[in-house]
Protein backbone atom coordinates (compact mmCIF):
# COMPACT_ATOMS: atom_id res chain seq x y z
CA UNK A 1 0.00 0.00 0.00
CA UNK A 2 1.56 3.54 -0.54
CA UNK A 3 2.65 5.54 2.32
CA UNK A 4 3.17 2.40 4.37
CA UNK A 5 7.10 2.43 5.69
CA UNK A 6 8.76 2.78 9.03
CA UNK A 7 10.42 5.72 9.95
CA UNK A 8 12.69 6.79 12.90
CA UNK A 9 11.70 10.30 14.06
CA UNK A 10 12.72 12.19 17.32
CA UNK A 11 9.89 12.57 19.90
CA UNK A 12 9.92 16.37 21.08
CA UNK A 13 7.11 16.47 23.64
CA UNK A 14 4.28 14.38 25.24
CA UNK A 15 0.62 15.65 25.44
CA UNK A 16 -2.74 13.97 25.86
CA UNK A 17 -4.01 12.87 22.17
CA UNK A 18 -6.47 14.96 20.43
CA UNK A 19 -9.76 13.65 19.40
CA UNK A 20 -12.50 14.33 16.36
CA UNK A 21 -14.46 17.10 18.67
CA UNK A 22 -11.44 19.16 19.19
CA UNK A 23 -10.64 20.14 15.61
CA UNK A 24 -14.44 20.88 14.30
CA UNK A 25 -14.50 23.81 14.60
CA UNK A 26 -10.20 24.18 12.49
CA UNK A 27 -12.13 21.74 10.26
CA UNK A 28 -15.23 23.90 9.74
CA UNK A 29 -13.62 27.31 8.99
CA UNK A 30 -11.17 25.50 6.45
CA UNK A 31 -14.26 24.29 4.56
CA UNK A 32 -15.76 27.53 4.86
CA UNK A 33 -12.81 29.31 3.59
CA UNK A 34 -12.96 26.51 0.30
CA UNK A 35 -10.00 24.77 1.56
CA UNK A 36 -9.31 20.87 1.01
CA UNK A 37 -8.75 18.94 4.00
CA UNK A 38 -7.29 15.81 5.21
CA UNK A 39 -8.07 13.94 7.87
CA UNK A 40 -5.69 11.45 9.87
CA UNK A 41 -6.34 9.33 12.72
CA UNK A 42 -4.44 6.64 15.21
CA UNK A 43 -6.23 3.32 13.95
CA UNK A 44 -3.78 1.08 15.75
CA UNK A 45 -1.22 1.44 18.54
CA UNK A 46 0.85 -1.46 19.37
CA UNK A 47 3.41 -2.05 22.50
CA UNK A 48 3.74 0.82 24.51
CA UNK A 49 2.57 4.24 23.42
CA UNK A 50 1.28 7.46 24.71
CA UNK A 51 -1.29 7.81 22.06
CA UNK A 52 -4.63 6.02 22.34
CA UNK A 53 -6.48 5.15 18.75
CA UNK A 54 -8.67 7.77 17.36
CA UNK A 55 -6.03 10.52 18.36
CA UNK A 56 -6.59 13.11 15.43
CA UNK A 57 -4.90 15.47 13.35
CA UNK A 58 -6.41 17.73 10.33
CA UNK A 59 -4.54 19.60 7.64
CA UNK A 60 -5.63 22.02 5.10
CA UNK A 61 -4.08 22.47 1.79
CA UNK A 62 -3.16 25.84 2.74
CA UNK A 63 -1.12 23.58 4.91
CA UNK A 64 -2.38 24.72 8.39
CA UNK A 65 -2.79 21.86 11.00
CA UNK A 66 -4.71 21.41 14.19
CA UNK A 67 -4.71 18.25 16.88
CA UNK A 68 -2.05 15.87 17.26
CA UNK A 69 -1.60 11.90 16.50
CA UNK A 70 1.63 11.82 18.31
CA UNK A 71 2.60 14.37 20.41
CA UNK A 72 5.41 15.33 18.01
CA UNK A 73 7.28 12.50 17.19
CA UNK A 74 5.63 11.94 13.87
CA UNK A 75 3.48 15.00 13.27
CA UNK A 76 6.10 16.26 10.79
CA UNK A 77 5.70 12.92 8.70
CA UNK A 78 2.02 12.69 9.37
CA UNK A 79 1.62 16.43 7.84
CA UNK A 80 3.89 15.30 4.65
CA UNK A 81 1.67 12.20 4.07
CA UNK A 82 -1.60 14.62 4.57
CA UNK A 83 -0.51 16.87 2.00
CA UNK A 84 0.40 14.28 -0.35
CA UNK A 85 -3.16 12.89 -0.40
CA UNK A 86 -4.42 16.07 -0.78
CA UNK A 87 -2.27 17.41 -4.00
CA UNK A 88 -2.26 13.95 -5.64
CA UNK A 89 -6.19 13.80 -5.47
CA UNK A 90 -5.24 10.03 -4.07
CA UNK A 91 -6.94 7.25 -2.23
CA UNK A 92 -6.94 7.22 1.50
CA UNK A 93 -3.32 5.53 2.58
CA UNK A 94 -2.38 4.09 5.76
CA UNK A 95 1.14 5.11 7.58
CA UNK A 96 2.90 2.78 9.97
CA UNK A 97 5.49 4.39 12.45
CA UNK A 98 7.36 1.69 14.25
CA UNK A 99 9.88 1.66 16.88
CA UNK A 100 12.40 -0.61 18.71
CA UNK A 101 13.10 -0.21 21.96
CA UNK A 102 16.80 -0.26 21.59
CA UNK A 103 16.25 2.24 18.53
CA UNK A 104 14.47 4.42 20.77
CA UNK A 105 16.82 4.74 23.00
CA UNK A 106 19.37 5.96 20.57
CA UNK A 107 16.99 8.58 19.61
CA UNK A 108 15.59 9.54 22.78
CA UNK A 109 12.05 8.30 21.86
CA UNK A 110 9.81 8.08 25.36
CA UNK A 111 8.30 4.83 23.55
CA UNK A 112 8.57 1.83 22.18
CA UNK A 113 5.74 0.22 19.82
CA UNK A 114 4.31 1.19 16.49
CA UNK A 115 1.94 3.81 15.65
CA UNK A 116 -0.48 3.42 12.55
CA UNK A 117 -2.18 6.37 11.25
CA UNK A 118 -4.69 6.11 8.90
CA UNK A 119 -4.32 9.48 6.28
CA UNK A 120 -7.26 10.35 4.04
CA UNK A 121 -9.02 13.70 2.52
CA UNK A 122 -12.08 14.72 4.61
CA UNK A 123 -14.28 14.53 1.29
CA UNK A 124 -17.09 12.41 2.91
CA UNK B 1 -18.35 8.85 -1.55
CA UNK B 2 -15.71 9.88 -3.87
CA UNK B 3 -16.69 13.96 -4.01
CA UNK B 4 -13.69 15.83 -4.86
CA UNK B 5 -15.17 19.05 -5.73
CA UNK B 6 -15.02 22.17 -3.79
CA UNK B 7 -18.80 22.15 -3.03
CA UNK B 8 -19.00 19.29 -1.56
CA UNK B 9 -17.02 20.25 1.13
CA UNK B 10 -19.17 23.48 2.27
CA UNK B 11 -20.98 22.66 5.59
CA UNK B 12 -24.27 21.72 5.48
CA UNK B 13 -27.05 24.30 4.11
CA UNK B 14 -30.16 24.56 5.81
CA UNK B 15 -32.06 22.37 7.93
CA UNK B 16 -30.26 19.29 5.45
CA UNK B 17 -27.17 17.59 6.50
CA UNK B 18 -25.27 17.36 3.72
CA UNK B 19 -22.72 14.76 4.25
CA UNK B 20 -21.93 11.58 6.49
CA UNK B 21 -19.31 13.99 8.17
CA UNK B 22 -21.97 16.46 8.44
CA UNK B 23 -23.89 14.13 10.33
CA UNK B 24 -21.03 12.79 12.63
CA UNK B 25 -19.56 16.32 13.55
CA UNK B 26 -23.53 17.53 14.00
CA UNK B 27 -23.49 14.32 16.82
CA UNK B 28 -20.54 14.56 18.09
CA UNK B 29 -21.80 18.53 18.88
CA UNK B 30 -25.06 17.81 20.61
CA UNK B 31 -23.03 14.73 22.39
CA UNK B 32 -25.81 12.48 20.13
CA UNK B 33 -23.76 9.15 20.98
CA UNK B 34 -22.19 8.15 17.57
CA UNK B 35 -19.59 5.21 16.08
CA UNK B 36 -17.73 5.91 12.29
CA UNK B 37 -16.48 2.66 10.91
CA UNK B 38 -14.22 2.61 8.42
CA UNK B 39 -11.74 0.26 6.09
CA UNK B 40 -8.51 1.32 6.96
CA UNK B 41 -6.84 -1.56 5.11
CA UNK B 42 -8.59 -4.25 2.45
CA UNK B 43 -9.17 -4.18 -1.32
CA UNK B 44 -8.25 -0.21 -2.67
CA UNK B 45 -12.43 0.01 -4.00
CA UNK B 46 -13.33 -0.42 -0.09
CA UNK B 47 -10.69 1.74 1.07
CA UNK B 48 -11.71 4.63 3.50
CA UNK B 49 -16.05 3.45 3.14
CA UNK B 50 -17.13 4.06 6.27
CA UNK B 51 -20.89 3.67 8.30
CA UNK B 52 -21.84 5.87 10.66
CA UNK B 53 -23.97 4.78 13.70
CA UNK B 54 -26.02 7.38 15.26
CA UNK B 55 -27.59 6.34 18.63
CA UNK B 56 -31.60 5.56 19.04
CA UNK B 57 -33.78 3.43 19.29
CA UNK B 58 -32.78 1.85 16.61
CA UNK B 59 -29.91 3.29 15.86
CA UNK B 60 -29.88 5.15 12.72
CA UNK B 61 -27.12 3.39 10.18
CA UNK B 62 -25.74 5.86 7.36
CA UNK B 63 -23.37 5.12 4.77
CA UNK B 64 -21.95 1.70 3.39
CA UNK B 65 -18.64 -0.32 3.32
CA UNK B 66 -19.95 -0.87 -0.65
CA UNK B 67 -21.03 -4.75 0.25
CA UNK B 68 -24.16 -5.42 1.59
CA UNK B 69 -23.11 -8.72 3.31
CA UNK B 70 -20.48 -6.75 5.00
CA UNK B 71 -22.53 -4.35 6.08
CA UNK B 72 -24.83 -6.55 7.76
CA UNK B 73 -22.10 -7.99 9.61
CA UNK B 74 -20.46 -4.94 10.29
CA UNK B 75 -23.24 -2.77 11.71
CA UNK B 76 -23.51 -5.76 14.59
CA UNK B 77 -20.35 -4.50 15.51
CA UNK B 78 -20.58 -1.23 15.22
CA UNK B 79 -24.33 -1.36 17.38
CA UNK B 80 -21.98 -3.16 20.19
CA UNK B 81 -19.24 -0.72 19.98
CA UNK B 82 -21.97 2.17 20.41
CA UNK B 83 -23.94 0.80 23.21
CA UNK B 84 -20.38 0.53 25.19
CA UNK B 85 -18.75 3.59 23.86
CA UNK B 86 -15.39 1.19 22.89
CA UNK B 87 -13.20 1.59 19.63
CA UNK B 88 -11.61 -0.88 18.17
CA UNK B 89 -10.13 -2.84 15.03
CA UNK B 90 -12.28 -5.59 13.91
CA UNK B 91 -11.03 -7.84 10.46
CA UNK B 92 -13.23 -9.55 8.41
CA UNK B 93 -13.58 -11.28 4.74
CA UNK B 94 -14.54 -9.47 1.46
CA UNK B 95 -18.05 -9.93 2.78
CA UNK B 96 -18.03 -10.32 5.92
CA UNK B 97 -16.87 -13.84 6.87
CA UNK B 98 -15.98 -13.86 10.47
CA UNK B 99 -12.32 -16.02 9.89
CA UNK B 100 -11.56 -13.64 7.28
CA UNK B 101 -8.82 -10.87 7.52
CA UNK B 102 -8.97 -8.92 4.26
CA UNK B 103 -11.13 -6.34 5.35
CA UNK B 104 -9.48 -4.06 8.53
CA UNK B 105 -12.55 -2.25 9.92
CA UNK B 106 -11.41 0.55 12.28
CA UNK B 107 -14.42 1.33 15.08
CA UNK B 108 -14.39 4.49 16.86
CA UNK B 109 -17.05 5.68 19.50
CA UNK B 110 -17.68 9.32 20.04
CA UNK B 111 -19.40 9.12 23.26
CA UNK B 112 -20.31 12.22 25.47
CA UNK B 113 -17.82 12.32 28.62
CA UNK B 114 -18.38 10.30 31.31
CA UNK B 115 -19.96 11.28 34.37
CA UNK B 116 -19.13 11.94 38.25
CA UNK B 117 -22.04 12.09 40.54
CA UNK B 118 -21.02 13.52 43.71
CA UNK B 119 -23.33 13.95 46.91
CA UNK B 120 -22.13 16.21 49.57
CA UNK B 121 -21.43 19.85 48.89
CA UNK B 122 -18.63 19.78 51.32
CA UNK B 123 -15.05 21.09 51.22
CA UNK B 124 -13.62 18.14 49.45
CA UNK B 125 -16.56 18.95 46.27
CA UNK B 126 -14.87 21.34 45.18
CA UNK B 127 -10.96 20.19 45.39
CA UNK B 128 -12.83 16.59 43.32
CA UNK B 129 -14.34 18.84 40.94
CA UNK B 130 -11.36 20.14 39.97
CA UNK B 131 -9.44 17.07 39.75
CA UNK B 132 -12.36 15.16 37.69
CA UNK B 133 -12.90 18.26 35.43
CA UNK B 134 -8.86 17.77 34.49
CA UNK B 135 -10.38 14.25 33.54
CA UNK B 136 -12.72 15.24 31.33
CA UNK B 137 -15.44 14.56 33.54
CA UNK B 138 -18.77 15.92 33.26
CA UNK B 139 -19.33 16.56 37.06
CA UNK B 140 -22.61 16.96 38.85
CA UNK B 141 -22.50 18.18 42.92
CA UNK B 142 -25.88 17.04 44.38
CA UNK B 143 -26.71 18.02 47.84
CA UNK B 144 -30.13 18.08 49.41
CA UNK B 145 -28.90 21.41 51.67
CA UNK B 146 -29.55 24.67 49.27
CA UNK B 147 -27.45 26.82 51.24
CA UNK B 148 -24.42 24.27 50.74
CA UNK B 149 -25.08 23.32 47.30
CA UNK B 150 -24.77 26.71 45.39
CA UNK B 151 -23.15 27.58 42.17
CA UNK B 152 -21.15 29.88 44.14
CA UNK B 153 -19.65 27.68 45.91
CA UNK B 154 -18.67 24.76 43.03
CA UNK B 155 -18.22 27.12 39.64
CA UNK B 156 -15.83 24.32 38.37
CA UNK B 157 -19.14 22.23 38.14
CA UNK B 158 -20.95 21.35 35.51
CA UNK B 159 -24.28 20.93 37.32
CA UNK B 160 -25.56 21.95 41.26
CA UNK B 161 -28.21 19.84 41.94
CA UNK B 162 -30.67 20.84 45.03
CA UNK B 163 -31.92 17.22 45.56
CA UNK B 164 -31.86 14.19 48.07
CA UNK B 165 -29.26 11.88 46.26
CA UNK B 166 -31.58 8.71 46.15
CA UNK B 167 -34.64 10.81 44.93
CA UNK B 168 -31.75 12.26 42.00
CA UNK B 169 -30.51 9.04 41.27
CA UNK B 170 -34.14 7.67 40.91
CA UNK B 171 -34.19 10.58 37.73
CA UNK B 172 -30.52 9.90 36.11
CA UNK B 173 -29.84 6.12 37.46
CA UNK B 174 -30.50 4.98 34.44
CA UNK B 175 -27.56 6.65 32.21
CA UNK B 176 -25.01 6.02 34.45
CA UNK B 177 -23.10 3.05 32.86
CA UNK B 178 -19.40 1.18 33.59
CA UNK B 179 -17.47 4.71 32.60
CA UNK B 180 -19.08 6.35 35.45
CA UNK B 181 -18.50 7.12 38.72
CA UNK B 182 -20.54 8.34 42.05
CA UNK B 183 -18.55 9.39 45.05
CA UNK B 184 -20.39 9.89 48.47
CA UNK B 185 -18.37 12.54 50.35
CA UNK B 186 -21.93 13.31 52.61
CA UNK B 187 -20.88 11.92 55.80
CA UNK B 188 -24.39 11.29 57.18
CA UNK B 189 -25.86 8.34 57.36
CA UNK B 190 -29.16 9.83 56.94
CA UNK B 191 -28.30 11.36 53.61
CA UNK B 192 -25.42 8.26 52.07
CA UNK B 193 -27.56 5.32 53.23
CA UNK B 194 -30.12 6.06 50.77
CA UNK B 195 -27.77 7.62 47.99
CA UNK B 196 -25.81 4.23 48.08
CA UNK B 197 -28.74 2.06 48.02
CA UNK B 198 -29.63 4.52 45.32
CA UNK B 199 -26.11 3.89 43.65
CA UNK B 200 -25.97 0.40 44.00
CA UNK B 201 -29.50 0.03 41.80
CA UNK B 202 -27.45 1.67 38.71
CA UNK B 203 -24.64 0.42 36.53
CA UNK B 204 -22.32 2.96 37.92
CA UNK B 205 -18.49 1.56 36.98
CA UNK B 206 -17.00 3.60 40.48
CA UNK B 207 -19.14 3.56 43.82
CA UNK B 208 -16.92 5.06 46.26
CA UNK B 209 -17.94 6.36 49.86
CA UNK B 210 -15.90 8.82 51.94
CA UNK B 211 -15.17 8.15 56.03
CA UNK B 212 -12.80 6.62 58.70
CA UNK B 213 -13.02 3.08 58.84
CA UNK B 214 -14.98 3.47 61.92
CA UNK B 215 -17.61 5.56 59.62
CA UNK B 216 -17.07 2.99 57.25
CA UNK B 217 -18.12 -0.09 59.55
CA UNK B 218 -21.39 1.79 60.99
CA UNK B 219 -22.30 2.10 57.21
CA UNK B 220 -22.16 -1.69 56.23
CA UNK B 221 -23.59 -2.66 59.19
CA UNK B 222 -26.79 0.05 58.07
CA UNK B 223 -26.84 -1.02 54.95
CA UNK B 224 -26.76 -4.65 55.87
CA UNK B 225 -30.18 -3.27 57.82
CA UNK B 226 -31.43 -2.13 54.89
CA UNK B 227 -31.54 -4.84 52.87
CA UNK B 228 -27.86 -4.42 51.18
CA UNK B 229 -26.33 -8.17 50.14
CA UNK B 230 -22.71 -8.96 50.30
CA UNK B 231 -22.11 -9.17 46.81
CA UNK B 232 -23.42 -5.14 46.40
CA UNK B 233 -21.22 -4.25 49.42
CA UNK B 234 -18.63 -5.78 47.61
CA UNK B 235 -18.97 -3.07 44.89
CA UNK B 236 -17.97 0.13 47.60
CA UNK B 237 -14.74 1.51 47.34
CA UNK B 238 -15.02 2.58 51.22
CA UNK B 239 -12.56 3.95 52.71
CA UNK B 240 -12.86 6.09 48.81
CA UNK B 241 -9.41 6.33 47.58
CA UNK B 242 -5.81 5.42 46.89
CA UNK B 243 -3.67 4.28 50.42
CA UNK B 244 -1.34 7.89 48.95
CA UNK B 245 -1.17 9.62 52.62
CA UNK B 246 -3.56 12.35 50.86
CA UNK B 247 -4.47 14.70 53.67
CA UNK B 248 -5.39 17.85 52.45
CA UNK B 249 -9.06 18.16 50.26
CA UNK B 250 -6.86 18.22 46.79
CA UNK B 251 -4.68 15.36 47.52
CA UNK B 252 -7.65 13.42 48.67
CA UNK B 253 -9.38 14.51 45.48
CA UNK B 254 -5.95 12.95 43.38
CA UNK B 255 -6.06 9.87 45.44
CA UNK B 256 -9.76 9.32 44.53
CA UNK B 257 -9.21 10.19 40.56
CA UNK B 258 -6.20 7.90 40.81
CA UNK B 259 -8.36 4.80 42.57
CA UNK B 260 -11.20 5.22 39.70
CA UNK B 261 -8.24 4.86 36.81
CA UNK B 262 -6.68 2.05 38.80
CA UNK B 263 -9.91 0.02 39.12
CA UNK B 264 -11.15 1.23 35.42
CA UNK B 265 -7.20 0.00 34.23
CA UNK B 266 -7.44 -3.34 36.75
CA UNK B 267 -3.98 -1.74 38.23
CA UNK B 268 -2.93 -2.69 41.47
CA UNK B 269 -1.68 0.46 41.52
CA UNK B 270 1.80 0.08 42.55
CA UNK B 271 4.33 2.92 42.08
CA UNK B 272 5.87 2.53 38.25
CA UNK B 273 9.40 2.41 40.38
CA UNK B 274 8.26 -0.91 41.76
CA UNK B 275 7.05 -2.79 38.57
CA UNK B 276 8.23 -3.80 35.63
CA UNK B 277 6.62 -3.67 32.31
CA UNK B 278 5.00 -1.16 29.87
CA UNK B 279 4.08 2.13 31.23
CA UNK B 280 1.51 3.11 29.01
CA UNK B 281 -1.50 -0.10 29.19
CA UNK B 282 -3.58 -1.91 27.08
CA UNK B 283 -5.93 -1.75 29.82
CA UNK B 284 -6.12 1.83 29.82
CA UNK B 285 -8.03 2.03 26.04
CA UNK B 286 -11.44 3.58 26.11
CA UNK B 287 -13.00 -0.20 26.62
CA UNK B 288 -15.13 -1.82 28.56
CA UNK B 289 -13.04 -4.37 31.41
CA UNK B 290 -14.51 -7.70 31.09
Amino acid sequence: MSGTGTRMLRAEKDEKGVEVKEVLEDIQRWRSEGKRVALARVVGVEGSGPRLPGATMVVSEAGEVAGSVSGGCVEGAVVSEALEVLASDGPPRMCTFGYSDAEAFAVGLTCGGTLRVFVEPLDW
Amino acid sequence: MAGRSGCSWSPSIGDTVSTLFDALAAAIGTERPATLAEVVEGPEELLGRKLVLLAGNPPEVLGTLGDEDLDRVVTRDVEGALAAGSTVTRHYGRHGEARGREVSVFIESFAPPPRMVIFGAVDFTAALARVAKILGYRVTVCDARPVFATRARFPMADEVVVSWPDRYLAEVGEQLGWRDAVCVLTHDPKFDVPAIVAALATRVGYLGVMGSRRTHHDRLARLREAGVGEEELSRLMSPIGLDIGACTPEETAVSICAEIIARRSGSQAPSLRDREGPIHRKAMLAREPT
